[in-house]
């Protein structure tokens, strides 16, 4: 009855912790490009039919893969309440600004094309524009956090304040996020564009991955020189984190030898490779405490009873493969090229007031 | 702020937020229920007939229907996350339970609506008509499936079954996940929130198409909208208030606290009166009541002279059962939101009563009054939904979870100043997309459809967004 008080992990939790961060990593693979893709918009468009073809290639999936996070925030107030309870009290300001950016992004891409006045399209680009680059940031920051502590007192009691979120530390791992969403973007867009944006894509994939590939580089390094649950679970010798970093090494070549498919494959291993080292890292806690190892939150003791672990086992097990089915289907339903519509006689009549 | 924020506590500002952010959420939800599953009638109307009309029906009716689809979506998000941040020790107590239809409702509802919301939108002309069809359908019994997984969780809040304390953590833990899905508390409220929201659609649907035949735009096509609009608001007026009644009886047997409040019945009572209003105190002193016979114990008990229990007596049974402490809710807020509830209902069935009359008689069109009426009861069910859940969550306190947790132990031990914070962070966000989303939504709805051939109809974007 009461498997929360033992301190050894039973199968069922372990499952339910690999499916979270199963769901998270699905959820940075999918979001990670949409973030991409939002914050290089103003960077790869030059007029307003530009925008729209970058808005147009994550049209019909950014909904669902949104769908990720919704399912991922759910399984954990099932599966481990106390990790749910303690995460999104804890990090409270840090949560609203995340859902005022996801909420502001949401409605842009459903209203921007609802009116055709400049002004009202305008505001619903910033949005995009800083909807999509403050998450991206912001959960680089929370999962840093994670794994390099919060002030965390007995009882999963939370002691600290906002400013204990946004450590150093916490911005290089926020800076890591968001400067590796913009590469998936922009190898997304090399993908799923054709004409000048495309050419703009791959010119900004190229010079971004560098850049990207030293901030991820300097965090990984960091996080092993400081993180105190870094010790188990196959990360010495970092095998892991090595393979993100080679495809990401590699991101650059990919796109200037027009393999355009390989380099959104390479940084889709490196978002994977970062996210599950930090998992990894994380394990068995769910939460580290920056005040007393004592008090890190263990996945053990934040989890929920084995019938309701077993419940939602059985449910993922039937469903889950008809989700996978019906949402890959989408992406190859619009696996078309989006591109400027082809002649004027073609184009949507629609005039843009400047 | 510390001092400007003193006396005000944690536990009422969390309470506004949630009050806010969720009334304002589920302004947008019966909506979406409602008027997905009449797109999709109008679109089966279109591949079945090949009518032109209701193709530019579906089309029109559509847009609207994404505009508040996607309010609905992320003001949904927030729904989620806010349980942890201002209620994490009720997360904490509930989450064995209360978290599985949450985390089922993303993975079987969440993903069946995006996902085929986005080839509904993006898939005309791409794939075949059968599959484009499918897919509203699909999108549509998501957003019927997310309500299942919702009330549901809702229900067990207000009638835990299925679940046992663990003494060791003090949390609620599930032992039967059939129960929490059978619970008669779900079967009630889930019958009587869906038939509210096919009513919410088609009361929208019927108000628009009156516009614009008062108007004289697109009369076959808004006439057509009109008729599907006007049969669903009848069907589903009748079961709402049907299946509501039947609500009642299960409320009168376990939560007669709700029953009593919905009447502001102090003393138990044998053959009960139901008051239509009531003017001056609710408690001893009124100054004018309309009342009606014997109708407050057919209502709670189906029987004309059935036994219904008053507050007072309620009162000294829960603190004989729970301890001291007052477990009376707000009684002027439950006996309002009852009868405006209630009243909507009964107004909405008249609105589609006297609508089958007049499209019965060939008058609906020239009938300029009706119509004019038709399009202001649009905001009858959003008032009524509204009301309803006021009704339902104030009855309940000062339970969260009725009979375990009460709501002041279930609020998150954090500063005022936070949820001040979010408080009026999320009021402000919410307020500007109401002023944007109403204002789009009326521009969008008073411009009718263009008459197309057959050939125009079939064009397609190439850029949608």
């Amino acid at each position: 009855m009461l498997a929360s008080l033992t301190t050894s992990p039973s199968g069922l939790e372990q499952l339910w912790f690999t499916l979270i961060g199963v769901l998270w990593l699905g959820y940075f693979f999918l979001e990670g490009f949409d973030f991409g893709v939002g914050t290089l918009m103003p960077f790869v468009s030059k007029d307003d039919l530009d925008r729209r073809v970058v808005i147009n290639t994550i049209g019909p999936v950014w909904d669902g893969n949104e769908v990720w996070l919704l399912t991922a925030g759910g399984a954990t107030f099932a599966a481990f309440p106390l990790w749910y309870a303690t995460v999104f009290s804890g990090f409270y300001l840090a949560l609203f600004l995340v859902l005022a950016a996801l909420i502001f992004r949401g409605m842009a891409f459903e209203f921007r094309d609802k009116r055709e006045d400049a002004r009202w399209q305008f505001w619903w680009d910033q949005a995009i524009f800083y909807g999509s680059a403050l998450p991206a940031l912001l959960w680089g920051v929370a999962f840093a956090d994670f794994i390099h502590g919060v002030p965390l007192a007995a009882h999963a009691t939370w002691t600290g304040n906002f400013f204990d979120l946004v450590k150093p530390y916490a911005l290089v791992g926020g800076l890591s996020t968001l400067s590796l969403f913009m590469l998936h973007g922009a190898t997304y867009l090399g993908l799923k564009t054709e004409g000048d944006v495309r050419v703009r894509a791959r010119a900004i994939a190229m010079r971004l991955a560098p850049v990207t590939f030293v901030i991820v580089l300097a965090f990984l390094a960091w996080t092993y020189q400081t993180a105190r649950t870094m010790h188990h679970e196959g990360l010495v010798p970092p095998l892991l984190p090595i393979v993100g970093l080679v495809a990401l090494a590699g991101v650059g070549w990919l796109v200037r030898d027009h393999l355009e498919g390989w380099a959104f494959i390479a940084t889709a291993l490196a978002i994977v490779a970062l996210f599950t080292t930090m998992l990894l890292n994380l394990y068995p806690n769910v939460l580290v405490s920056s005040v007393s190892p004592h008090f890190d939150l263990t996945m053990v003791a934040s989890a929920s009873h084995r019938y309701t672990l077993e419940v939602m086992s059985w449910v993922a097990l039937i469903f889950t493969p008809f989700v996978l089915l019906y949402q890959s289907w989408t992406y190859w339903i619009f696996k078309k090229r989006v591109g400027r519509p082809g002649s004027p006689k073609d184009a949507p009549k629609r005039k843009i007031k400047v | 702020m510390n001092t400007f924020l003193a006396g005000i506590s944690t536990l009422s500002l969390a309470r506004w937020q949630f009050a806010i952010t969720t009334i304002f959420h589920f302004l947008f939800v019966p909506l979406t229920i409602g008027l997905g599953l009449l797109v999709a009638i109008l679109q089966t109307a279109f591949y079945r007939t090949g009518d032109l009309a209701y193709d530019r029906m579906t089309k029109f009716f559509g847009k609207l229907f994404l505009v508040n689809f996607a309010i609905g979506v992320v003001t949904g998000i927030v729904q989620e996350f806010q349980f942890g941040m201002d209620w994490s020790r009720y997360s904490t107590f509930v989450g064995n339970i209360f978290g599985a239809p949450l985390a089922i409702e993303g993975l079987l509802a969440f993903f069946m609506e995006s996902t085929f919301l986005g080839i509904w939108i993006f898939g005309r002309g791409r794939v075949s008509k059968r599959v484009h069809l499918a897919s509203i359908w699909m999108a549509s019994l998501g957003t019927i499936l997310s309500a299942a997984f919702i009330i549901a969780a809702n229900s067990w809040m207000q009638h835990p079954v299925g679940y046992a304390i663990d003494h060791a953590t003090g949390q609620a833990v599930m032992t039967n996940f059939w129960a929490v899905m059978t619970n008669s508390t779900f079967i009630a409220a889930y019958g009587h929130v869906l038939a509210a929201a096919f009513l919410t659609g088609a009361v929208f649907m019927l108000g628009i198409a009156a516009y614009h035949l008062r108007k004289g735009h697109d009369l076959v096509g808004f006439g057509k909208a009109a008729r599907v609009a006007m049969v669903v608001t009848v069907i589903m007026a009748i079961f709402t208030m049907f299946l509501g009644d039947n609500q009642a009886k299960e409320m009168e047997v376990q939560q007669p606290m709700k029953m009593a409040a919905a009447e502001a019945l102090y003393n138990t009572q044998s053959g009960a009166s139901f008051s239509l209003l009531t003017i001056g105190n609710l408690k001893d002193n009124a100054v004018f009541q309309v009342r009606v016979p014997h109708i407050l114990s057919v209502l709670a008990t189906n029987t004309w002279d059935g036994k219904v229990k008053g507050i007072n007596q309620l009162q000294k049974e829960a603190t004989a059962k729970y301890g001291a402490g007052s477990y009376v809710p707000v009684i002027w807020l439950c006996y309002w939101s009852f009868r405006i509830m209630v009243g909507l209902g009964f107004l909405l069935f008249i609105l589609g009563g006297v609508a089958l009359w007049l499209i019965r008689k060939r008058r609906l069109e020239q009938s300029a009054r009706f119509l004019r009426f038709a399009t202001w009861m649009i905001a009858a069910p959003f008032l009524a939904n509204t009301f309803g859940w006021i009704f339902t969550e104030v009855g309940r306190q000062p339970w969260v979870v009725y009979g375990l947790l009460s709501t002041s132990k279930a609020v998150t031990l954090i500063s005022p100043g936070y949820v001040a914070t979010s408080l009026i962070g999320f009021t402000a966000i919410y307020t500007l997309l109401a002023i944007i989303e109403i204002g789009l939504m009326i521009r969008i709805a008073k411009v009718p459809p263009a008459i197309e051939t057959p050939a125009e109809a079939e064009r397609v974007p190439e850029l949608i967004y």
